[in-house]
């Protein structure tokens, strides 16, 4: 299951965030803060996962993708596949593209629950875009 | 935003004479103008969270809704970016449920999901008539948020009154194939909350399984999540829909799903795999997703290590993975999954021993630690030494962070279980002293508790353990660093406690009370002054008593010369103490004792008590021996026996060796009489209330030291200068230990961990690349000498092993409790469901009549040897399976005893009915076809 979706700028501020389980709001604060300071340590050129145990909690990993000024996270368990996870960012990334056009952090800013609502949880509840994606 | 405008409109004829509102809405921030305001402030965010808040409290109350609406949609926003607890406002996001604005439901569907949480759904039932309605509703925008809200925060209440609507919405023809999909997976948290609806949900669950269902791919997560999240024996019965699905099926997310599903059911059933090897082959073969590939090997790297062409194929997917030099990922899963190689597959590890090894230079740190737990898994007795050397080496020149994990690698590793891997710990010792060079050193703890465990368990590395303490000891530089610390303070502890393996006791005792032990914490001071106690209390020893036995010693010498010379210990030991009966004479002893005193008597005024305390044990020990005459070469006084009665008395104190403890030392301890451990200590309360004052005044007492030690930090700061440093040695000339690197004549106290030999990282990967070449490859050579013992306590205590555990314990959770019932007994427990599942299984049935599916044909062929043996022509193999069955139906029976014993009497009669039928059915009876599904089950496995 994805625990969590989290899209941040390079400074640390959040830009986006769902947690498909309850977090408190305390607990979101650390969880990005300790995020963030993992992130922030990684060169470009390395891989794509993050050992996260000592974050989110046994049995947890992370995949995220750094694009221009934005860190896209996906929080996720053992019953998802790293690589299918780094697709799906993909495709999440794509289809904020055919959304705003070119997009970039500012849409996310002023768009928020556009994002939340119309894009992230149907992608992520319905699988109709993992789909559109893995179809052959 | 669009709604700025329509606010100001709407509100202005809606509010008419309600002058507030229409002020308060004409002037209302949208959601734009809030973002900007927060944009532009940057410093005083805090403060201007705090007011608009207060703003947005103000107009959720409103009546009107577009006021209410906004402030909603405010609220949301910051409360997900900016960390803010908005469950106070789910009662207003339930007000706005009812609008007929799809923009205002929809914002009042997100912000109750955000505002309702596990612990407050007090208010949720209100909404259920809304949510009903909703998802009745034929429009896909009204019904996607409905169930949204049911599937991140729903009640049991609330899932239970629903979820009639979310099944009729899961089957219904008519809806949108994507609400479908949502209604299909929105079914899980259902489930969870009612485990009871699990009779009503899944037959239409199983139903979605087919490939042909628009709703696989969310049945297939739902079933996922199910099988990974809980106990997977329930959903065994689904196998051949699995399996199907896997057949048939191109989508790689569903086949992933699949995938997971049957890692998990393989621990259970291990015959599946039989019938999972060919298409999993297949699909390692001809797909191009690596996602895909990559679960494949994790499933036969995990359960299928003896199929032989499955795992070879496997292996050289791994390779083609750990050789993807573009993409980081690749390598990274590549050595992710060599990993979860069981032990009896290294060798599939040591094919890519070169790649591995390499891959520790690689510029990821994710690479580099799988690399390092690959290489660290290869670790034999027999390559122990060469690959720990290595890799310490190698860590001089890793970064900071990854060097210490090869150190701690390196230190879990031999440590395990008791050293098992340790032949020579006189290596071990000095690969731990060794490792106390490395500049980015900063295991400090790990390796104290090392060297003192060694000390205490392994007699015969005792001696080694002195040298490594003396030559740790002796060197100013390190005091520097306070990552060693702790590592000289097990240093100074291992040198009082074992100094009569010492060659110069005195060169020691020097070493602790040399000048710059100032840097050190109290705590590691203290144990230094200790060790300066037990080593001057030896010394005198040795000195009063080798002066006694002088002359009986030299008669024996004489005597027995020829037998000493046969044993070599004896006549190590011999000329040992002939060497310490040589260095303790009266003049050393008298310069030592001075020295204690010049060094100490600062101490014995310091405000840390454990260092006050200690260094006045030492002064009284120095006054008292000092007091009574033994100065002279004259023997008598040593025969006095005051000076002997002292030193024997102080030797006796120290002369118990302390051994390791064991975990269950205190459990072992009697209870002493009248001894109240339970008794209620509520008493104490009351006493502690009264002693109000002097508790106060502990903790000024604590605070007053405190700031002592920060002055005392302040006037010493760990890095002096150059300059101060020659002109203290000048000074304290006395002090300073005569080392090398003093007589070379420069003045400067060397750098601590110089590595001055920096070789291109490439080089040195090379290099270990070489060496690894033959260390990796296991060779069973005699050990040249006998591993020593190691005093091991709590032998039948279990250690927590290191291989991880694929199966879980099946936790007796509800759902998986009522998911059994349905799949298992269904035919019993409710008809309905067993019709819609023989229903579904006949309707299959004709299908695959029609396309003769892998299913049907192993149907067919397991069938038919039934058929012969029955016919009393039976092979071992089958013999074997029908028994393996038996046990099965046993195992089965024996659970449904233990679940439901009051009603074990009418299931085991329904089971001897179900025999029957099965009887029946094998011996072709047609009016049976309709089997119930386990039936289906057991054939398949067969």
């Amino acid at each position: 299951m994805i625990r969590a979706v989290i899209v941040m700028n390079t400074q640390g501020k959040p830009r986006l965030l769902r947690f498909y389980e309850f977090q408190p709001p305390e607990k979101q604060k650390e969880l990005i803060r300790s995020i963030y300071g993992v992130l922030s340590s990684r060169a470009d050129n390395v891989s794509n996962f993050v050992k996260t145990d000592a974050i989110f909690g046994q049995d947890t990993r992370v995949v995220y993708k750094h694009l221009a000024t934005l860190y896209f996270v996906f929080v996720f368990d053992s019953s998802e596949n790293e690589l299918a996870m780094l697709d799906l960012i993909q495709v999440f990334v794509e289809t904020l593209e055919r959304c705003f056009k070119n997009v970039c952090e500012l849409d996310l800013v002023f768009n928020f629950s556009k994002v939340l609502l119309a894009v992230l949880d149907n992608f992520n509840l319905c699988n109709w875009l993992k789909k559109l994606l893995f179809d052959n | 935003m669009a709604a700025d405008a329509s606010t100001v409109g709407s509100s202005a004829s809606s509010s008419g004479g309600f002058a507030p509102f229409l002020v308060d809405s004409l002037f209302q921030r949208s959601l734009d103008d809030m973002i900007k305001a927060l944009r532009s402030a940057p410093g005083g965010e805090s403060s201007l969270i705090h007011r608009l808040l207060a703003e947005i409290r103000r107009e959720i109350r409103s009546t009107d809704s577009d006021t209410k609406f906004l402030a909603l949609q405010k609220l949301t926003y910051l409360s997900s970016l900016y960390f803010l607890d908005m469950s106070w406002a789910a009662f207003h996001a339930l007000e706005l449920l009812p609008s007929s604005v799809p923009a205002f439901k929809r914002t009042a569907y997100l912000s109750a999901s955000l505002s309702f949480h596990p612990s407050s759904t007090d208010l949720l039932p209100l909404a259920t008539h809304q949510i009903r309605k909703d998802l009745q509703s034929p429009n896909p925008s009204l019904s996607s948020p409905a169930l949204h809200l049911l599937a991140l925060s729903s009640s049991p209440d609330l899932a239970l009154h629903l979820s009639n609507d979310l099944l009729s919405l899961l089957s219904s023809p008519r809806a949108a194939v994507h609400v479908r999909c949502r209604a299909v997976i929105t079914s899980l948290p259902v489930l969870r909350l009612t485990p009871d609806s699990a009779r009503t949900f899944l037959p239409k669950l199983v139903e979605a399984l087919s490939p042909s269902s628009p709703l696989l791919s969310a049945a297939a997560g739902i079933f996922c999540e199910l099988v990974c999240s809980g106990d997977p024996r329930p959903y065994l019965p689904l196998a051949p829909d699995f399996h199907q699905v896997l057949l048939e099926c191109r989508n790689n997310w569903i086949l992933i799903k699949i995938l997971k599903i049957f890692a998990r059911l393989i621990l259970l059933e291990p015959r599946l795999k039989r019938k999972l090897v060919d298409p999993i082959c297949e699909l390692m073969r001809r797909s191009p997703a690596k996602s895909l590939v990559f679960e494949c090997l994790r499933v036969v790297f995990c359960s299928f290590p003896d199929e032989e062409t499955a795992f070879q194929l496997a292996v050289e997917k791994v390779k083609e993975f750990i050789a993807a030099d573009d993409d980081p990922n690749l390598r990274f899963l590549g050595l992710h999954a060599l990993a979860m190689l069981q032990p009896g597959q290294s060798w599939a590890v040591e094919e890519n021993r070169e790649a591995i090894v390499k891959s520790l230079a690689d510029p990821d740190p994710n690479i580099r630690h799988e690399a390092l737990r690959l290489i660290m898994n290869m670790v034999f007795e027999n390559n122990v030494v060469e690959i720990s050397s290595l890799l310490i080496n190698y860590a001089l020149r890793s970064d900071p962070e990854f060097s210490n994990e090869i150190l701690d690698a390196i230190l879990v590793t031999c440590s395990r279980n008791f050293y098992e891997l340790v032949l020579d710990f006189d290596w071990y010792v000095s690969l731990l002293a060794e490792m106390v060079r490395n500049p980015h050193f900063m295991k400090g703890e790990e390796v104290e508790r090392q060297l003192i465990d060694i000390g205490m368990r392994v007699k015969e590395a005792r001696s080694e353990l002195i040298r490594v303490a003396r030559v740790l000891l002796i060197d100013p530089a390190l005091l520097e660093n306070q990552f060693l610390h702790r590592v000289l303070s097990a240093a100074a502890w291992i040198s009082g406690e074992y100094i009569q393996f010492s060659r110069n006791p005195l060169e020691i005792v020097e070493a602790l009370l040399q000048p710059r032990t100032s840097l050190l914490p109290s705590p590691v001071r203290a144990v230094y002054i200790q060790a300066v106690f037990k080593i001057v209390t030896f010394c005198f020893n040795f000195f009063v008593n080798a002066g006694v036995l002088s002359d009986s010693k030299c008669n024996i010498d004489e005597n027995t010369g020829a037998e000493s010379e046969d044993s070599s210990d004896v006549t190590t030991f011999k000329m040992e103490s002939l060497e310490l009966k040589k260095l303790l004479t009266s003049k050393s002893i008298i310069h030592i004792l001075n020295l204690i005193v010049t060094a100490l008597v600062p101490l014995s005024e310091c405000n840390e008590v454990e260092v006050q305390e200690r260094a006045c044990n030492v002064l009284g020990l120095v006054l008292l021996l000092n007091g009574i005459e033994w100065k002279t070469d004259d023997v008598d006084w040593r025969i006095d026996g005051k000076i002997r009665e002292i030193v024997t008395i102080m030797s006796s104190a120290f002369s118990e060796e302390l051994g390791p403890v064991s975990m269950h030392a205190q459990k072992r301890v009697l209870v002493p009489e009248g001894l109240e451990l339970k008794e209620n200590l509520s008493d104490l309360d009351e006493i502690l209330r009264n002693n109000d004052v002097p508790s106060s005044l502990s903790i000024s007492f604590s605070s007053r030291i405190h700031s002592h030690n920060e002055d005392k930090e302040e006037s010493e700061p760990a890095t002096e200068s150059t300059s101060l440093l020659a002109e203290h040695r000048k000074q304290h000339e006395l002090y300073y230990l005569p080392t090398d690197k003093d007589e070379s004549g420069s003045n400067e106290h060397p750098r601590e961990n110089d590595v001055t030999n920096a070789v291109s990282s490439e080089k040195t990967t090379n290099d270990l690349l070489k060496l690894t070449d033959q260390s990796l490859v296991s060779r069973l050579t005699k050990p040249a000498k006998p591993r020593p013992t190691v005093v091991k306590l709590d032998e039948g205590v279990d250690l927590p092993s290191s291989s991880s555990k694929y199966v879980r314990e099946p936790t007796g959770d509800l759902l998986s409790g009522a998911v059994r019932d349905v799949l298992f007994y269904g035919d019993e427990t409710s008809p309905t469901i067993q019709n819609t599942l023989s229903e579904n299984y006949t309707q299959r049935k004709a299908n695959e009549t029609s396309t003769i599916s892998n299913v049907d044909s192993l149907l067919k062929d397991s069938s038919s040897p039934r058929e012969r043996e029955i016919g009393s022509s039976s092979s071992r193999k089958n013999k074997h399976h029908s028994q393996g069955k038996e046990r099965n139906r046993n195992t089965r029976k024996n659970e449904t005893k233990e679940e439901k014993g009051n009603r074990s009497s009418a299931r085991s009669s329904h089971h001897h009915g179900k025999h029957k039928l099965k009887q029946r059915v094998e011996s072709g009876d047609p009016s049976l076809a309709k089997a119930p599904q386990t039936q289906a089950i057991q054939d398949f496995l067969l």
